[in-house]
């Protein structure tokens, strides 16, 4: 089987002369949980956003099960951005009806289900509910997709520790074994015992890609540590 | 079951650590099945891939054994299991007497001390 995502000398520039990526060679297999780490400004988002299809690469190429970002791939990826892009007048049930819509491998009775267990309303308006609920919400809609390949840019930086650990026991439980989800955030310490491996990004460019365990056999010490260290301000 | 996980060590020696405990101290017993890969993960809050490693390590060692339909389960071979508590008795000792020589006290003394905890634990 192809990876599930390979970049070859990927490269963005947003024309101000600085390079957001410089020649960034990734693949990504099936199966894992990644976790995509680097200070502000290393290329995260600039990354996720090309993956997606919202930016066009400036030199190099993003393959994506073998195929270049456009429609087909968006079927295959479960995209949690940074930013909530919900209407805030909506109701959870417009939701749920809006994802069912749009997405074939979206399984509503997944997300009732998980909706119910957290105990929000499907009458609930989006407005009502609190920034903490809302970003759960989000992640119920998006890990309800049975994708190829989930991306999620920062899912728990807004809540609190309680609700962190049912966003990630919820990301566990969801997951297909096939399936591949990459992860961006800043919160490495909370999310580093459900990583498979790690990659760090620095000035757009991959300067560690191994598992947790190698790092943690060959290093003696946590990412959240060896992050601290590379990343030294 | 709490799953206390400590920063430097890699997370599947902690996880294997964690299930032999588990089976010496009898939680679960000879023959016992174990829950899925997926259910011990989740639990534990770690990637089932890590889950899947430290079990496939127990199973090397002969701790516990897969059966191709039915799952995994803990060995019968009940020499095995306290033999490894013997091993894992002596490493705490070790441990023990390290500290208790790190305090400067001589063996007379650690004896002392040791027989007066056992006199205090047993009233209790």
């Amino acid at each position: 089987m192809k990876p599930i995502l390979e970049c070859y000398g990927l490269s963005k520039t947003y024309g101000n002369g600085q390079w957001a990526l410089s020649n960034l060679n990734l693949s990504l297999e099936r199966g894992q949980i990644v976790g995509l780490l680097g200070p502000n400004g290393s290329g995260k988002t600039t990354l996720i956003k090309l993956i997606n299809d919202l930016l066009v690469p400036s030199e190099g190429s993003i393959h994506i099960d073998g195929n270049l970002p456009g429609v087909e791939t968006k079927k295959m990826i479960s995209y949690l951005p940074e930013r909530t892009y919900l209407a805030p007048s909506w109701k959870v049930r417009d939701l749920v009806s809006y994802f069912e819509d749009f997405y074939e491998d979206f399984r509503r009775e997944r997300a009732q289900q998980m909706l119910e267990a957290l105990g929000i309303s499907l009458h609930a308006r989006l407005r009502a509910l609190s920034k903490g609920t809302r970003e759960k919400v989000q992640l119920v809609m998006v890990m309800s997709r049975e994708a190829s390949l989930y991306i999620l840019d920062e899912p728990i930086g807004g809540v609190d520790p309680a609700a962190r650990d049912y966003i990630l026991n919820t990301i566990l439980t969801n997951y297909n074994e096939n399936a591949t989800i990459l992860i961006s955030t800043h919160l490495i310490s909370d999310i580093e015992k459900i990583l498979d491996r790690v990659i760090f990004l620095q000035n757009g460019q991959a300067v560690l890609n191994a598992t947790v365990d190698e790092i943690r056999m060959e290093q003696k010490k946590s990412i959240d540590m060896l992050f601290r260290e590379v990343f030294r301000c | 079951m709490t799953w206390n996980l400590d920063n430097n060590m890699p997370i599947y020696l902690q996880l294997m650590e964690q299930i032999q405990r588990d089976i010496i101290s009898g939680k679960y017993g000879p023959g016992d099945k174990l829950p899925s890969v997926r259910e011990l993960a989740v639990e534990a809050a770690v990637n089932p891939n890590t889950m899947q490693k430290a079990l496939s390590e127990l199973e090397r060692g002969g701790l516990v054994y897969s059966q191709r339909t039915s799952g995994r389960f803990i060995t019968e071979d009940e020499e095995l299991i306290k033999e490894l508590k013997r091993e894992q008795a002596g490493k705490y000792l070790a441990e023990f007497f390290e500290n208790m020589r790190s305090l400067g006290l001589k063996e007379e003394e650690i004896r002392v001390l040791f027989e007066e905890a056992m006199k205090g634990e047993k009233k209790e």
